[in-house]
């Protein structure tokens, strides 16, 4: 056995002295197998990925149990002594590639101080060999990829380098903690690639961290399902895919299933978004080329793409904030001024947002009372009794406690309680539209499934229109009516959802539909096979 | 134009742009620093002259300075004469202002530099390892001495060095004029009083500095990438967090400098050192007009180009706007 992590606990420093956060969980990793970790956020996935390396982050601490690494514990070795496994044994590949990577080094210094500061190579002989890895990843130019720096260089194409870093020791086993939760699924396919050939061609072990359960069938020989810092259930891949012994485990790949029941549209004259060739830009760029589409009376249309292809520039231009070049924007018929501050406060009313992170998108200082409060007197001039009455009623819309909740900051609620106070705040102001910008992305699929129900609930019930900006095609199926499918700036595709999707009619959608990852775990085989990626 | 200096265009722009806005600070600066003293309550002339003089001298005196001439026409002479490298004459000897600002200014610099080359590593370092160490008895402890040591008024840091080091162990003359010695350890010697004053009073804010800057940084996901990399402690301060950490020290750096070589009067007149400082005070006492317009001219001039160097070494150490995509 190459890791054999037993009976680990780990504790978070608090308020109140030290709370456990990982409760005795058992690891096993043997020589070239890949284990995947899956689990909600707050599961301890990280921490236990990390705990491989010996390492704890900040405010945690090892309390109990031994990380055996090929007969060494290391949980017993001093600092100065667990430096000598980091890298060089066992390797980390984080979420982030972005801000992993040191901004003012070059790729290629980042790439050598590995072999540098553990002596297992020469500067010209780690040099060769990064080039080496570069191009085996497709990464461009490899020759003189490595002399780029971070910012110089996408997304995925650094995070395949930062799997390129991660091997260039050689090591026995690599952590990889959500190395593609950040990418497009058009992206994410290349780099899932890129790690499977990785760890096929030299035989390394690896723990694959994710929470995307179609992700994690494709890449580990064994999966773990993690809960609040203990296990759930470990079995092979294939066993734990077709049957689940846990309930926990199979409520895990329900959420997938969620399909808003169909219904019968409101009849309206106009749409009650009409947008009509809008072009509009940054500088002296073009975002948005044309852009044309409707958000019919009381439907929800879905905007997909991927990022960079102007769904987002798309909702400033609807909400004001970036006025159109060219091009019109109409409510109900009636043409909106381009500029917010052009906008009458009934038409500003109309239109509300909600946001992808609740986190920043609440002021932390702030009770969700005064956070509620203030759309409900700007917009409606409530005040005293009939604004209480209004908090009260938003509050059971979104299945919040009123008498428990209000008086709380943001700070003391959940990530998927925090995106309710934003959904009811977008609601306080009445309003006839709201753009959801990627409001489930940052959640954990469970708890996005609550919002997408919440979502499908208070349309029912006010008939206000949505437009759903969202990079996942899962998201699209469970709640959309419509959808238009955008690349670049431009309307790839539009209509209603089966005619987009079912099956793809555009290209793109049908390029975007098959890199996202199914369940079966031998599709991302297939998808190499086929060429993708 | 080659390709290399396509991609480098951004930061030969930025530079260009902050010397054009320097060079017209130094333009408003002079118009003030010529109305201020213009502004001055009394006749000058009456002033050197004395109470005794006729009005038939003043009168002429008067004319000799050009004080009988318009007040923008006085001011473009002077411009004219400073950017030709003619600061005018002193009223109070007679003898070329410029020739008279070269050997003081020589003297402040020397002791500036002196400090700085002590000042700025222990202040870097001691940062740097209050960083390493914080929250630990090192960081502490550097941080209430150089908090003390920035808290007692500098004149008052000098008279106990002075006292200890000069009167009672005899190792440090008190006077510090370093006169022309050709040896350069002898000068060393002699100034050495005033430039570790100087260094207690400009270190603490520096390594305060330092140490938030790079504690900043320390809680960035590269940090924590790199000590998985298996990256030492200190290399991840020195090598990873602190070129990320540089533009907020290199600015107080700058700023400090700028102080060691423009703030320090009091110091120069407790150790009787004859450096700009004094100059200047003297030459306000006298009314030495020409002197003292001189003197603020260069003082803004070495504020204005340290906080420019300052703002171009920030731009130089940030690969995006060095390298952009």
């Amino acid at each position: 056995m190459l890791l054999n992590i037993e009976k680990l606990k780990v504790e978070a420093r608090g308020d109140e002295g030290w709370t456990p956060i990982l409760h005795g969980v058992d690891l096993q990793v043997a020589k070239g197998e890949v284990v995947g970790l899956i689990g909600e956020s707050g599961a301890g996935k990280s921490t236990l990925g990390l705990a491989a390396l010996g390492f704890a982050q900040g405010g945690l601490r090892f309390a109990g149990g031994r990380v055996i690494f090929d007969g060494t514990d290391l949980l017993q070795l001093p600092e100065r002594r667990r430096r000598a496994f980091r890298g060089r044994r066992v390797a980390y590949v984080a979420q982030s590639a972005a801000a992993s990577f040191n901004p003012a080094w070059r790729l290629l210094d980042q790439f050598c101080e590995g072999p540098a500061i553990h002596h297992t190579a020469g500067r010209a002989e780690s040099e060769a060999f990064a080039r080496q890895l570069y191009a085996a990843m497709h990464l461009p130019d490899p020759e003189n990829f490595g002399l780029r720096f971070p910012h110089q260089v996408s997304g995925g194409q650094l995070q395949r380098a930062m799997v390129a870093m991660a091997m260039a020791c050689k090591p026995d086993l690599i952590v990889f903690d959500e190395p593609t939760t950040a990418l497009d699924v058009t992206t994410q396919i290349g780099v899932l690639a890129a790690i499977r050939q990785a760890v096929e061609t030299t035989g390394t072990a690896a723990i694959y961290i994710t929470h995307d359960l179609a992700v994690v069938a494709q890449m580990a020989d064994r999966i773990k399902v993690m809960r609040h810092g203990r296990e759930v259930e470990d079995a092979p891949t294939r066993r734990m895919i077709e049957a689940p012994a846990q309930d926990y485990t199979r409520s895990l790949w329900a959420v997938r299933a969620f399909r808003r029941p169909p219904r019968a549209l409101p009849q309206a004259s106009a749409p009650t978004i009409g947008i009509r060739e809008v072009t509009a830009g940054y500088s002296s760029l073009d975002v948005l080329s044309e852009v044309s589409f409707d958000i019919p009376r009381g439907a929800t249309v879905a905007v997909v793409g991927e990022s960079g292809s102007g769904k987002s520039t798309t909702a400033r231009a609807i909400t004001g904030l970036l006025p159109p070049r060219a091009g019109r924007i109409a409510l109900n018929g009636t043409p909106l001024p381009p500029r917010l501050a052009q906008r009458t406060l009934e038409q500003k009313r109309a239109v509300q947002m909600i946001y992808q992170m609740a986190d920043t998108a609440l002021n932390p200082r702030q009770t969700i009372r005064q956070i509620l409060s203030r759309p409900l007197q700007f917009y409606l001039g409530l005040t005293g009794r009939a604004r209480e009455a209004r908090l009260n009623q938003l509050m059971e819309q979104i299945e919040l406690e009123p008498a428990r909740f209000l008086d709380r900051l943001p700070g003391e609620l959940s990530g998927g309680q925090k995106q309710r106070v934003g959904i009811a705040r977008a609601l306080a102001a009445d309003p006839e539209f709201i753009i959801c910008d990627e409001v489930t992305s940052a959640l954990d699929q469970l708890v996005a499934e609550g919002i997408l129900r919440l979502l499908s609930k208070v349309q029912d019930e006010t008939g206000v229109s949505y437009m759903f900006i969202t990079h996942d095609i899962a998201t699209v199926r469970a709640i959309a009516d419509e959808v238009v499918v955008m690349k670049g700036g431009r309307v790839m595709d539009k209509g209603l959802k089966a005619e987009v999707l079912d099956p793809p009619r555009h290209a793109y959608t049908r390029e975007l539909l098959a890199s996202v990852p199914q369940m079966d775990p031998d599709w991302l085989t297939r998808r190499i096979a086929e060429g993708a990626a | 134009m080659s390709v290399a200096e396509t991609r480098r265009r951004p930061i030969l722009r930025m530079i260009a742009g902050r010397l054009g806005i320097g060079v017209f600070t130094l333009f408003v600066i002079s118009v003030l620093i010529f109305l201020a003293v213009s502004l001055l309550p009394g006749d000058i002339a009456q002033q050197v002259l004395g109470q005794s003089a006729t009005p038939e001298t003043v009168a002429a005196f008067r004319r000799e300075l050009g004080l009988d001439q318009p007040l923008a026409w006085r001011y473009l002479d002077w411009v004219g004469g400073v950017l030709s490298g003619d600061f005018g004459r002193s009223l109070a000897n007679g003898r070329p202002v410029a020739e008279l600002l070269a050997a003081r200014l020589g003297n402040t610099m020397f002791l500036a530099a002196y400090a700085a080359v002590i000042a700025v590593p222990l202040a870097v370092g001691l940062g740097l390892l209050a960083a390493l160490w914080r929250g630990s008895w090192f960081d502490r402890i550097a941080n209430v001495a150089t908090l003390s040591a920035i808290s007692f008024p500098e004149f008052f840091i000098a008279y106990i060095l002075m006292f200890w080091l000069s009167v009672r162990m005899g190792w440090f003359p008190s006077i510090a004029d370093p006169g022309a010695s050709p040896r350069l350890a002898e000068m060393l010697g002699r100034a050495f009083l005033p430039a570790i004053t100087l260094v207690l009073v400009v270190t603490a804010h520096m390594m305060r500095m330092t140490r938030a800057a790079v504690v900043n940084v320390l809680g960035a996901p590269y940090v924590t990438m790199a000590r998985l990399k298996g990256v030492s402690r200190w290399r991840v301060v020195t090598r990873h967090a602190l070129p990320n950490a540089l533009a907020p020290i290199v600015n107080v750096v700058a700023l400090n400098v700028a102080w060691l070589i423009t703030g320090v009067v009091i110091v120069e007149v407790v150790f009787v050192y004859p450096g700009l400082g004094q100059l200047m005070v003297d030459s306000v006492t006298n009314r030495d007009i020409p002197v003292v317009q001189a003197c603020a001219l260069i003082f803004a001039a070495v504020y204005i180009l340290l906080n420019l160097l300052a703002d171009v070494l920030a731009i130089a150490t940030n690969p995006r706007l060095l390298h952009p995509r």
